[in-house]
């Protein structure tokens, strides 16, 4: 089992795991867009939102994803605080930017939502305040890493506030059930099975695949570009000695 | 069928796609870059620290 997750520990193994695994994954998602945009596009108008429905495919995958990036990229920095694991870290760091972009689309594609169907771009409901403070997080994580001189305060401080925000992320998903929210509640994994009708859920779950791939693809790629850039630190180091 | 038509809706539906495809595609090419220069960069000091370094002939 250990010799079987050694790639995801070991530089050496997890730079030859990701030169091949990062093209098959974005070559995976790619696919996926275009088979869920084509569905999502041939699917019927809503009864009650229309056309403004094909907003979802592209909007609630990257709620999921903002929210299972943080998940992530807490788990990467627990590893790498209580096991000093530099991949660890290297993971943490190169998650951040791509969970802050995912939720970004989440919020703005939401305000572009919003408007023809509650009449407004903002409102402070707990599900968009709670989906905010995360984009929050994920900004004041790269942050700190970015403020600190000493990389390694740096990575511990960022870890120690990755770790904290985690108590957002359960906000975040049970907000609409715990207040009243303009919000939908949960429809996909509402309690007795989904509550879209099966033409949008398809198109949905592709979509949400296909961002799920993506994040992966650009996941190892940023992952690699970080073990390359300790490297280059590393010979610099040996060059001045 | 296909139905690219949006009817009242098409600056919200169109203004999403466009910003999702801006987002992820802007995040993939400046991934792409940060790896590359990074590798190009790490590849070239390690060249340099290996010429600097004296081979086993040269050590005493």
């Amino acid at each position: 089992m250990t010799q079987a997750l050694a790639f995801l520990y070991n530089p050496h193994r997890f730079m030859a795991f990701s030169a091949w695994a990062a093209p098959l994954l974005g070559a995976l998602a790619l696919a996926l867009a275009a088979a869920g945009l084509w569905l999502g596009f041939t699917a019927p108008e809503d009864y009650q939102q229309g056309d403004t429905v094909r907003i979802m495919f592209i909007h609630v995958p990257a709620a999921w994803l903002g929210l299972f990036v943080y998940v992530c990229l807490g788990g990467a920095s627990f590893l790498s605080l209580v096991f000093r694991q530099a991949l660890a870290d290297a993971a943490a760091r190169a998650a951040a930017p791509i969970g802050a972009v995912f939720t970004a689309l989440a919020l703005a594609t939401g305000s572009l939502w919003g408007k023809p169907m509650w009449g407004a771009w903002w409102v402070w409901d707990a599900r968009l305040t709670s989906v905010l403070v995360l984009f929050l997080f994920y900004v004041a994580y790269m942050a700190l890493r970015a403020a600190l001189d000493d990389e390694a305060k740096g990575a511990r401080a960022a870890a120690i506030l990755a770790l904290v925000g985690l108590v957002n992320v359960p906000v975040v998903h049970w907000s609409v059930e715990w207040w009243n929210t303009l919000h939908q509640g949960r429809t996909v994994f509402a309690a007795g099975g989904s509550r879209a009708a099966t033409v949008f859920l398809i198109p949905l779950l592709l979509m949400s695949l296909s961002y799920m791939a993506a994040f992966g693809a650009l996941w190892l790629v940023r992952i690699r570009g970080e073990v390359w850039r300790r490297r280059a630190a590393a010979a610099e180091a040996r060059l001045a000695r | 069928m296909l139905d690219l038509d949006p009817g009242p809706y098409g600056f919200y539906i169109w203004m999403s796609y466009g910003l999702s495809a801006a987002g992820l595609g802007g995040l993939a090419v400046f991934s792409l870059v940060f790896t590359r220069r990074w590798r190009r960069r790490a590849e070239a000091l390690e060249a340099r620290a290996r010429e600097a370094e004296p081979g086993p002939e040269m050590q005493p």
